[in-house]
């Protein structure tokens, strides 16, 4: 008998109604949650991704880049797949396809072959390798493997390679985004510094931000302000590309000239403190001008900090055009508080949207009252918390750092809120406790378009402002009784 | 098998052998030694694959392949319903592979049923200390805080397998402890050449650790049969679930879709196995055959002419009271089939269409297209075996061009050439595609949509068919100025 497990052999069994309904109820109590919270090992239902998508993302954001994953095959195509169902874009990306024989004898031939076949197919103007879980375990030398391709020729010596050792097993896809941002600057830059050159332009980076939206906005935004810029590793035209007959398998990205020139900039903004902090470590220490690093411009304050700094940093006043823009945002806010103001939430979300998240409800009066962080720091927390401590609205919510989805499921039917706002992949959780799901961030798997949206900058204040408090009238109207359902809102 | 072989106006063997030769020219010298044997005309003639097939992927040329994790757990274990299935390992192939291949269940999330993401969520320390202790934690953790599921399984992802971390043992011990099956699945992504190894690994562990660990409680009957390779896409599994138990036969267990684990484990008493996707289940008809004699049949429930066919086919193992029950059945559906036909054939006929999927649907719905009056001008196969492609060649025109786990590169190109009307694939083409203007549909997923088995699936086929080739958002694609 096929029972290696030496369970005894019984009926099939029905698991009696009561017991379900028994279970149903306990999954929602004080006691569940409890038990829950005490988890130590099992992860359920995680909200963050690991490293290896954020620098596929990072790496499409340049001009001419072929994503190359060194590592097996089917991690290019998860990474590949959700990039396309978030965007409802092309996310073309090769791997070497790694398999039994690369865990014995390492994976040089692979990736030998690889950027071989990838260069002559694909025609890149660079190819940007990162690692999955397989060469990282086995302890794969990339730097050595890399020249190694260029000395036996399989690639152009002058074609740039950056890499990346992006292991799954540690941080998440804001932590791979900064890998690759590192290496690709790293790499264009090399021996482009020149002394006393000014290119005279602002570098931009948008952190691990998967709307396009917002980098359409911070180009909208330097525009208005008239002042030069390079948004570095901008993915806004490769996950927004026009449909009009033809595939461009590079739809955008930054010029790679302008990348390389970008270390002789006249000042520099990282923004997302938290998905950036090697490479802007890195840039610090290395590209001319000045160098700042800012929180998501999400909110009034924050994107007036944003605003004010690059007034300070390159000597102008705020051009009339962003002042009204401006002005348009908090009559938003104005006029539609009533319909947000006293309302409890629950957010999650890498730490960069959560700031932000944060900062924009406690400006409308609402109550970030779950706050949680799938990987989070210490430092993230004080953040987060000094934000509560600066608003009476903040009183009574609370940081749930390193926790899960199912952690979030016990706190929304326990200690109930009006809406979370996260990605997708909530929608579960939100279901069980009744209430909306904000789909911001990322991934948005089940609502079209979200993504062009910019949630930064004015605009941004204005989009969700929209969203949200027409959700709260719309769920008046559909659940109000007959005599109370009434032409104004 | 169609009886007659067909073919298209302007294909020859000679003019795909061109188009394959000049895809093919880009490539370097091995690579082009390596691709070549996996690109040819269909001999229709011949009954037997074209091409060769389950070979290792040429690094670099962009596979649409996954992995042996993404097939056990996409496929064979992930759909049961009532079970907890755990990524072992590092957090993302367990987040990547939540949910998104639309294996519905039925039951209440997170009490009967728990379609979520279960990981042990891998750190560096795990790595270096190995990953047993933790996995004994998380054992005891998903038994506690969901009591009522039925068995856990452990699937295994890269590191687990390169650390050298013995699940196995851990796994056997816990269920001893917990009393309910726990069953390791070595399915390290970096096994095997696709998803297919997956597939063959989780039979491999159903067949060790599941079958004949349950008996049914009621009686036995002659129409007793279990439901083989389906898995409930969009709600596959109660569209052609409801059709067999319209003909009179008993689906005691389905494998895996919306699938039940103690079903599952008393599959072993039934009377034939109808199995759907072959690619992916056909190991374990095998042993069911050997092991308890019962036969399996493989069905077609894509498009009325392979749903009557398949339906007759299924007839002939039973009595006379299931081969009555058929005829009824088809003499009820067929005018609607027909009504569909009707509507939608105008619309679609000699519209041309690619496929390129997993293992099996190509040429389970070429068929399909063909009710529409649509012919099939390439397929191929992510995953396909040899005897997949045998099956393939008698159902494809002749010449037209077989592609085994071709790259995007070949894809376009031969995309470019047959100036499709529509193609049918993943995620990872539905949007390159789309930019030139091409119709297409996710043949995966059923694009969100779904079921696409059974009468009740066909109409919800060919009204997504005729929306994608003919929406008119294709005629503003190229802009007037």
């Amino acid at each position: 008998m096929a029972n290696l497990l030496g369970l005894e052999v019984k009926k099939v069994t029905e698991t009696p109604p009561e017991e379900v309904e028994r279970v149903q109820n306990w999954i929602n109590s004080e006691e569940y949650k409890e038990k829950n919270f005490a988890r130590q090992a099992l992860v359920i239902n995680p909200a963050h991704a690991c490293q290896p998508l954020g620098a596929q993302l990072c790496a499409h954001g340049f001009e001419g880049t072929l994503p190359f994953v060194h590592g097996s095959q089917g991690c290019a195509s998860y990474y590949r797949s959700t990039l396309n169902r978030h965007f409802r874009e092309p996310a073309p990306a090769v791997s070497d396809s790694m398999t039994e024989d690369g865990a014995v004898f390492g994976g040089q031939n692979n990736l030998h072959e690889g950027l071989e076949n990838a260069y002559a197919l694909y025609k890149p103007k660079m190819i940007a390798v990162f690692t999955s879980c397989m060469p990282e375990v086995i302890g794969d030398d990339l730097t050595a493997f890399i020249k190694n391709a260029k000395q036996k020729a399989f690639v152009p010596k002058e074609l740039p390679i950056p890499y990346a050792n992006t292991p799954s097993f540690n941080g998440t896809h804001i932590h791979g985004y900064d890998s690759m941002l590192y290496s690709i600057l790293h790499t264009l830059t090399e021996g482009k510094q020149i002394e006393g050159r000014c290119t005279g332009k602002l570098n931009l980076i948008a952190g691990c931000d998967f709307n396009t939206g917002d980098y359409r906005e911070y180009k909208r935004i330097l525009k208005e302000f008239g002042i030069p810029y390079t948004l570095l590793a901008d993915i806004g035209d490769t996950f927004e590309s026009p449909c009009d007959g033809t595939y461009n398998i590079y739809a955008g990205g930054t010029k790679l000239e302008d990348a390389a020139d970008s270390i002789n900039g006249k000042a520099t903004i990282a923004i997302g403190p938290y998905a950036t902090p090697k490479t802007f470590g890195w840039i610090k220490d290395t590209y001319s001008g000045k160098h700042v690093t800012m929180p998501m411009p999400m909110g009034i304050e924050k994107t007036d900090a944003f605003i004010m700094k690059i007034a300070e940093l390159f000597g102008k006043d705020v051009p009339a055009s962003l002042k009204n823009e401006r002005g348009r945002a908090v009559d938003a806010m104005t006029d539609s508080q009533q319909y947000m103001h006293g309302k409890k939430f629950a957010v999650y979300g890498d730490p960069d949207y959560l700031m932000g998240y944060v900062s924009f409800l406690l400006e409308m009066g609402a109550r970030p009252h779950h706050i949680l962080c799938s990987r989070g720091s210490k430092k993230a927390e004080k953040e987060l918390q000094a934000l509560l401590d600066g608003s009476m609205y903040g009183t009574g919510c609370k940081i749930y750092m390193n926790k899960d989805l199912w952690h979030l499921r016990s706190l929304v039917v326990t200690d109930p809120v009006d809406a979370i706002i996260g990605d997708t992949h909530g929608k579960f959780a939100a279901r069980d406790a009744k209430v909306p799901l904000f789909r911001f961030g990322f991934p948005i798997f089940d609502r079209v378009n979200k993504h062009r949206y910019p949630l930064i900058g004015y605009q941004g204040v204005v989009n969700m402002v929209t969203e949200i408090c027409n959700k709260f009238i719309d769920i008046k109207d559909e659940t109000c009784e007959d005599r109370f359902f009434e032409m104004m809102r | 098998m169609s009886d007659k072989i067909r073919t298209i106006d302007g294909i020859t063997k000679e003019s795909t052998q061109a188009m394959i030769d000049d895809a093919l020219s880009v490539y370097p010298e091995k690579a082009k030694k390596k691709r070549a044997p996996h690109l040819a005309p269909n001999d229709a003639a011949s009954g037997c694959a074209s091409v060769k097939s389950n070979k290792k992927t040429v690094p670099g040329v962009m596979s649409a392949r996954g992995c042996a994790y993404a097939g056990a757990k996409g496929v064979v274990w992930g759909p049961i319903r009532d079970m907890v299935h755990v990524s072992h390992g590092p957090v993302g192939c367990g987040w990547y592979s939540w949910g998104t291949r639309r294996n519905l269940m039925s039951g209440i999330n997170g009490v009967t049923q728990f379609g979520m993401q279960f990981t042990s969520d891998f750190q560096e320390k795990d790595i270096v200390y190995g990953g047993d202790k933790k996995l004994d934690t998380l054992l005891h953790e998903a038994h506690d805080l969901f009591p009522l599921a039925k068995g856990i399984s452990v699937l295994s992802e890269c590191p687990v397998g390169l650390i050298g971390d013995d699940i196995n043992s851990v796994t056997k011990r816990v269920s001893k402890e917990l009393e309910i099956p726990i069953i390791p699945c070595n399915c390290e992504g970096f096994r095997g050449v696709s998803q297919s190894l997956g597939h063959h690994i989780s039979n491999d562990s159903i067949r060790d650790y599941i079958i004949e660990t349950r008996e049914f409680a009621e009686p036995s009957t002659p129409y007793d049969i279990a439901l083989i390779g389906d898995y409930n896409i969009g709600g596959d599994v109660w569209s052609a679930k409801s059709l067999l138990e319209e003909i009179g036969l008993n689906v005691k267990s389905v494998w895996t879709g919306d699938g039940e684990l103690e079903k599952i484990a008393a599959t072993h008493t039934v009377k034939l196995n109808l199995i759907h996707c072959y690619r992916s289940m056909n190991y374990m008809c095998k042993v069911m055959e050997e092991k308890y004699g019962i036969p399996w049949l493989e069905f077609n429930f894509f498009g009325p002419t392979k749903i009557r066919e398949s339906l007759r086919a299924i007839a002939e193992r039973f009595d006379d009271v299931i081969k009555e029950k058929v005829e009824l059945a088809i003499a009820k559906y067929e005018p609607i089939m027909q009504a569909i036909i009707d509507e939608y054939k105008p619309r679609l006929d000699k519209k041309k269409v690619m496929l390129l999927v997993g293992g099996l649907r190509p040429r389970h719905t070429i068929g399909a297209y063909e009710d529409l009056g649509m012919d099939c001008v390439g397929s191929g196969y992510e995953f396909a075996h040899g005897d997949d492609y045998d099956r393939t060649a008698p159902e494809m025109p002749d010449a037209t061009v077989v592609y085994d786990d071709p790259s995007e590169y070949e894809f376009e190109k031969f995309a470019h050439a047959l100036k499709p009307d529509l193609i049918g694939s993943g995620i990872k083409e539905k949007y390159v595609f789309q930019k030139m203007g091409i119709p297409f549909r996710q043949m995966h997923s059923w694009d969100y949509s779904g079921p696409y088995h059974g009468y009740q699936g066909f109409e919800i086929f060919a009204r997504d068919v005729d929306m994608a080739v003919n929406s008119p958002t294709w005629k503003l694609v190229k802009a007037p100025f």
